[in-house]
């Protein structure tokens, strides 16, 4: 049948009901097991071929020599979390973790070794 | 008395992104509407030439926030035909379900939006809050909600195991009960139906000569869908209707994007009935050959086209799209014709607009012929010295201070 306030029961049922927000910053939020976060670096992994850096659409990782091991320095802000570093690498050497709360007052913070 | 220019945009509480129209009006009575393109463009088909192949991945997949995996498909797909590359029939399956899952989260979208301008908010709210279904479910499939990065040259970069085919139908299950719930508000609720009918009509031969696509022109009585007419990915082997409507006006583009969200359902579980084992990945050179293609894909939006040229090296030559936006745009000019300027917002919205998406460069010529070519310090010297003449500010010494910084 046509009527006007075809929606009223289902809005009024829901007065009894929990509402459908997250209470996100008060209670933590339960994420995906794939979830691309910030990423982790294995350095006894890395064999120094580049090869994250090359790919990266975002310029975001460097990897240095530093001795005999290597380091990895990431933009956190220009990182897009596409993972194509985490599929390049042959050695898995890098990984996403769950971390997603990153944001920081001074942008400098950003650049961090991972 | 006289016509009235108004201006909508490009900032506008109306819009949701920045796009002018120029709106003449007699009374309340449109007349005439002029639109100007470029507050979005971002440059992203140029940037394209400048990238690896595999960084043109992600660059392309945030032209747009909604369809963002219709997009690298699209890419994808004539790269790899420029490669001459078969990608495995499950890779081809994993695409398609993302696609399909990626259509049910815009088309939800569209509907809360719709309800917004016309002041329905109610529907909104609930359309939102069972779109949450989707998207958590494309959050687990690809690891982030908006960017899901399932595609990758020669296949898919994730596999979908038991659980999460099992866990997508059990979601479609929910969304399919929605659904129903909101066709039977769409066309029984008499305030939505009388806010919608008769608003941004536009006519079977119009749509034809203005070349829209997607569901703006389907309601308008066109079958015409790339799933159906070219088809790629798994398309070929799923059934499914295409859906047409005659009501020509926003009702009518309304009850297309619902119904086809039953399509949709009904496409999902064939794919997964069928999917096939194998791999999800073959090898792809990092180096393209020389060469052209151009691929068709069905966005939740309409046709988007990209067009590819090779030339040998890791860098393409030359990458081209049109957004769905892009062919629907100039509908929106015939469609306001003779409407009221309350419809205005609604009326845009009816073509699910994305401007950043369509946004183009527009070129401005002296009437004498001659063009310029000017510099990035040329751009920054002259509006320097045109708050400097015309507004008595001097940028100059902020200019040297945050030189470094931009």
């Amino acid at each position: 049948m046509k009527r006007p306030g075809k929606m009223l029961r289902e809005v009024l049922s829901h007065l009894t009901k929990k509402p459908a927000t997250k209470k996100y910053p008060a209670e933590p939020i339960k994420l995906p097991d794939g979830f691309r976060g910030r990423l982790r670096f294995y350095p006894e992994k890395c064999v120094g071929c580049k090869l994250c850096m090359k790919d990266c659409p975002a310029n975001a990782i460097t990897i240095e020599k530093v001795g005999d091991t290597f380091e990895a320095i990431v933009n956190l802000d220009r990182c897009i979390y596409c993972a194509q570093c985490v599929d390049s690498c042959n050695k898995k050497a890098l990984e996403m973790t769950k971390q997603f709360e990153l944001a920081q007052i001074d942008r400098r913070a950003l650049k961090v070794k991972v | 008395m006289g016509t009235v220019k108004i201006p909508i945009g490009p900032q506008h509480p109306a819009l949701k992104e920045p796009e002018s129209f120029l709106i003449s009006l007699d009374g309340e009575r449109i007349k005439d509407v002029g639109m100007r393109l470029g507050y979005n463009h971002r440059g992203v088909e140029k940037a394209a030439e400048g990238r690896t192949y595999i960084q043109n991945i992600y660059l392309i997949e945030r032209v747009c926030g909604i369809c963002s995996h219709s997009h690298s498909t699209a890419f994808i797909q004539a790269v790899e035909e420029v490669a001459g590359v078969e990608i495995p029939k499950r890779a081809k399956y994993i695409r398609s379900i993302v696609g399909e899952l990626e259509r049910v989260h815009s088309h939800l979208l569209w509907l809360g939006v719709a309800g917004h301008e016309v002041g329905f908010d109610t529907l909104l709210m609930y359309s939102w809050r069972d779109r949450e279904v989707v998207m958590e479910l494309l959050a687990a499939i690809g690891g982030n909600r908006v960017n899901y990065a399932m595609n990758t040259f020669g296949g898919a970069r994730r596999d979908l195991d038991k659980d999460m085919l099992e866990r997508i139908l059990k979601a479609v299950d929910v969304l399919e009960d929605r659904t129903k719930y909101y066709i039977n508000i769409a066309t029984k609720e008499t305030t939505l139906i009388k806010r919608l009918s008769g608003v941004g009509y536009i006519s079977k031969d119009d749509v034809i000569k203005l070349g829209t696509v997607g569901p703006t022109g389907r309601a308008s009585g066109i079958s015409r869908d790339a799933r159906k007419d070219d088809p790629y990915a798994a398309y070929g082997e799923v059934d499914f209707n295409v859906i047409t409507d005659t009501h020509c006006d926003v009702y009518g583009r309304a009850v297309v994007r619902l119904l086809e969200l039953m399509e949709t359902y009904k496409i999902i579980r064939q794919l997964i009935k069928n999917i096939p084992d194998g791999d999800i990945a073959v090898r792809f050179p990092r180096r393209v050959p020389a060469g052209e293609a151009t691929s068709r894909y069905e966005a939740p939006r309409g046709e988007d086209v990209h067009y590819v040229k090779g030339n040998g090296t890791d860098k393409p030559e030359r990458v081209k799209l049109r957004a769905p936006t892009l062919a629907n745009l100039m509908s929106v000019a015939k469609m306001l014709e003779d409407d009221n300027l309350a419809d205005v917002p609604i009326a845009i919205a009816a073509i699910d607009p994305c401007f950043s998406c369509t946004d183009r460069m527009i070129k401005l010529e002296h009437s004498s012929g001659n063009s310029e070519i000017v510099t990035w310090g040329d751009l920054r010297k002259r509006s320097i010295d045109f708050y400097r003449t015309q507004h008595g500010i001097d940028f100059s010494e902020l200019n040297k201070k945050y030189r470094g910084n931009l």
